[in-house]
């Protein structure tokens, strides 16, 4: 029962990750451009999902509480003001989806707001990973760290690493989904952005040897985890060559692929923490009455009923749109 | 009152849920009016009911989306502002919780979608079925709100392990009496607040002259819904009483203002009551009613707040100013809807501007009366988060600072006060062009779980405003 919902809240966290990823690099692009024919595309190029792409998050969080609740507490109480940051960033993001077309001269407001919180949801996202990979202050299974028990350089290092994956991840979509101008320059930006993106993992892989982290001696331990970045590097091959051949499909899947090996190596470098080197799995998931209770309902039924529909809806979607069209389409 | 952490993460919470109730008790009245629309409009062939509904459906989309923004700071805030509580109900509470998540992610992904944009493509019973499910699927994640809620209230089948409540019975937790008086309290409030917005919009086109067929649906449909449903609302309110009596002895002295034993008991009709001195201001009390309302008898006994020690006890003043003014919602309401149904029978109701002005400014009381009551339930269940068992100050994330919490309070009011005066603007501006043209026809990247792109319709004046390249 346990290991079900270990499942259930790794498909969703991972879900979450890879779709909220590509829609929230595509805001971040979006800020980094003032044409507004670019602007309406990558709008249009997320519009249809971006709402079921954020579901997984809240699922991964009431998950979380009901299978996992001394987690639940410990995380979400540590990271009191990223949290708040990441949900107003997601709130505005949201609601200016909606309102951008609407507005006149408010505008220029809900741009900002599309862009701004998109990075600062991206940004706190790899802070909390940071955190977390390099281990937060808990004590007897709470956290003692303080207000800003989280913020380290390395948990910086990584929330600028996550904002240029999902950057990376949302240029890719972009290939996939438009046309035109708008789908050659982020092709162009592709290069740039791995390039980037390979930087960051060498810091962080010689900041972690450099600070001795807990997490490298068990690369050393379990030395088939290797095997995850021989994955990546593989993806990252077929990406270069997609890139330069300009197959529009394979470029997302790619860098998917190098997000599914950076989460495989997290996870089990983890196991079998949950809260790395302090809460366990079993330490923190709910009695056996609760897990079997959610079983029965919402994990036997309803959670595949959900996987399928998300399939379903991306299955509807698919296909390229007009890169200067306007708004849903 | 000195300022601390508790304090701002009790306004943040009480803040953002008052918030957040707005929208799914409006929504899930809407579901149900949408259900019998569409069921008319199957029966008769009418096609004005076929208009009513898609304009309802239209507004409907914009609640449900508010509602659906401002939850996801729900799921969040019991960990980041009260991890004490967090930790030891998750088993409980999360559970509960999960399947509110789970229940309305079916809804929107599923049948709201046929809803949206299947009109054309299913067969007409397939699409009153849909209808009915989104009713379904709105009443099922108040269900489970209410479980959840209700567990707080009156906590039964668990016992506490390791410092975390281990549930032993579920049974008795999703079929506990008090649940199922509460539940239809909070159901009935919200079919209410529906009959009512619905009412007040048809007597405003009437008031303006507009529409004149819709509106004589509105109107009549909404006052003859709201007339036999506050009757009954108002006996599951005094169901809701009795529980409270029994099992909540505290809230209820509070409610009533009563400080010390009394046998038989008057009823404090209307007081300032004063904490410090355990005594009432200006007083106005009806002798024996007290001990009927509270026993059903006339010489009962009903206990005063001074027989339990003074931190067991609620703020008194909310909850009995709270509670009356819910009351005096109830009961406005129920005299507009038996007088404007009456009128409405005597085909009267139209001529009597008064009457139609005093219907249409009556649609803020629905929500008025929904927010006191639950003010009424929460603040009297203080000093206790869960009653009995946790107390409110243990229940608080223990390392949570004042400035902390300050910030977060500060920024959920900004934004929360943003996209809700966006989202009330928005409505109004569907009110008031009217059930006029059609639903947006469905485009290709419209889906099922963004209602609000269905009303995504150009500003009138000035059509071109989505250019390319503007």
């Amino acid at each position: 029962m346990v290991w079900f919902w270990v499942c259930v809240l790794a498909i969703s966290v991972l879900l979450y990750v890879l779709l909220d990823g590509f829609d929230l690099g595509v805001g971040i692009l979006f800020g980094l451009t003032r044409d507004e024919s670019k602007r309406s595309g990558m709008m249009a190029a997320v519009a249809p999902v971006w709402d079921g792409n954020e579901t997984w998050l809240v699922v991964a969080g009431v998950v979380l509480w009901g299978a996992f609740p001394v987690v639940y507490a410990t995380l979400f109480s540590a990271f009191y003001l990223p949290l708040l940051l990441m949900l107003a960033g997601l709130i505005l993001r949201g609601v200016a989806f909606e309102f951008r077309y609407k507005a006149e001269r408010m505008r220029p407001v809900w741009d900002l707001g599309f862009a701004g919180g998109s990075l600062v949801a991206a940004f706190i996202q790899g802070l909390m990973v940071g955190a977390l990979v390099e281990g937060l202050p808990i004590a007897n299974g709470h956290y003692t760290g303080g207000e800003f028990g989280w913020f380290s350089p390395f948990a910086l290092i990584c929330a600028v690493g996550l904002c240029l994956g999902y950057t990376l991840l949302g240029a890719c979509w972009l290939v996939r989904k438009c046309e035109g101008e708008l789908r050659e320059s982020a092709y162009r930006l592709i290069p740039y952005l791995s390039i980037a993106l390979l930087i960051f993992l060498i810091v962080v892989f010689g900041y972690a040897l450099a600070e001795n982290l807990r997490v490298i001696g068990r690369w050393l331990e379990r030395p088939y985890l290797f095997v995850f970045p021989v994955i990546g590097a593989l993806a990252a091959i077929v990406l270069a060559v997609s890139v330069r051949q300009r197959r529009d499909d394979l470029p997302f899947y790619m860098v998917s692929l190098i997000f599914v090996a950076a989460f495989g190596t997290l996870a089990i470098s983890f196991w079998p923490y949950m809260i790395p080197f302090s809460i366990t799995v079993e330490e923190a998931a709910a009695p056996h009455s609760s897990l079997a209770f959610m079983f029965w309902g919402e994990g036997l039924f309803v959670f595949p009923l959900m996987l399928v529909y998300a399939v379903v809806n991306y299955t509807v979607f698919r296909g390229k749109v007009g890169a200067s069209s306007g708004h849903y389409e | 009152m000195e300022v601390t952490a508790l304090l701002l993460s009790r306004l943040q919470f009480a803040f953002t849920i008052s918030f957040h109730i707005i929208f799914p008790s409006f929504s899930i009245g809407l579901a149900a009016w949408l259900t019998i629309l569409e069921a008319l409009h199957l029966a008769t062939g009418r096609p004005a009911y076929r208009v009513v509904f898609e304009f309802w459906l239209k507004i409907f989309g914009v609640a449900f989306g508010m509602g659906v923004v401002s939850g996801i700071v729900m799921a969040f805030q019991f960990g980041t502002n009260w991890e004490v509580l967090a930790r030891m109900a998750g088993p409980i509470q999360g559970v509960l919780l999960s399947y509110e998540t789970f229940t309305a992610f079916f809804l929107e992904a599923s049948f709201f979608g046929i809803l949206l944009f299947g009109r054309s493509r299913v067969p007409p019973w397939f699409y009153l079925f849909s209808t009915a499910m989104v009713a379904l699927g709105t009443t099922l994640s108040a269900f489970w709100i209410m479980a959840n809620n209700s567990w707080m209230q009156a906590p039964v089948g668990y016992v506490t392990e390791n410092g975390a409540f281990v549930p032993t019975d579920w049974g008795k937790i999703i079929f506990s009496p008090v649940l199922w008086v509460r539940f239809p309290h909070m159901l009935l409030a919200s079919y209410i607040t529906g009959a009512f917005c619905v009412a007040a919009t048809g007597a405003w086109y009437l008031l303006r002259g507009k529409f004149p067929a819709e509106a004589h649906i509105m109107l009549r449909m909404g006052l003859f819904l709201a007339a036999i449903l506050v009757p009954i609302q108002i006996f599951f309110g005094h169901l809701n009483g009795d529980y409270i009596h029994n099992l909540q002895p505290t809230k209820f002295a509070a409610i009533e203002a009563r400080w010390h034993d009394e046998q038989p008991a008057g009823e404090v009709l209307i007081a300032i009551p004063d904490a410090k001195t355990a005594t009432n201001y200006f007083e106005i009390k009806i002798p024996v009613l007290g001990s009927l309302i509270g026993s059903m008898s006339l010489d009962s006994k009903e206990v005063g707040l001074t027989d339990f020690p003074r931190r067991d006890w609620p703020p008194v003043l909310i909850p009995f100013f709270s509670f009356r003014i819910m009351v005096g919602c109830g009961l406005v309401m129920l005299f507009l809807a038996w007088v404007g149904s009456y009128l409405s029978v005597r085909e009267r109701l139209e001529r009597n501007r008064l009457l139609l002005w005093a219907i249409f400014l009556s649609w803020p009381l629905p929500f008025i009366a929904i927010l006191t009551g639950w003010f009424t339930a929460e603040v009297g269940r203080q000093p206790w988060t869960v009653y009995g068992v946790l107390r409110t100050v243990q229940a608080l994330t223990p390392f949570l600072t004042t400035r902390d919490a300050a910030i977060s309070l500060v920024v959920f009011c900004a934004v929360y006060t943003l996209i809700f005066a966006f989202g009330a603007h928005y409505i109004h501006r569907l009110l008031r062009t009217g059930p006029v043209g059609r639903l947006a026809e469905p485009a290709v990247g419209a889906v099922p779980n963004r209602p609000m792109s269905v009303v995504d319709e150009p500003l009138p004046a000035n059509p071109h405003h989505a250019a390319p390249g503007e």
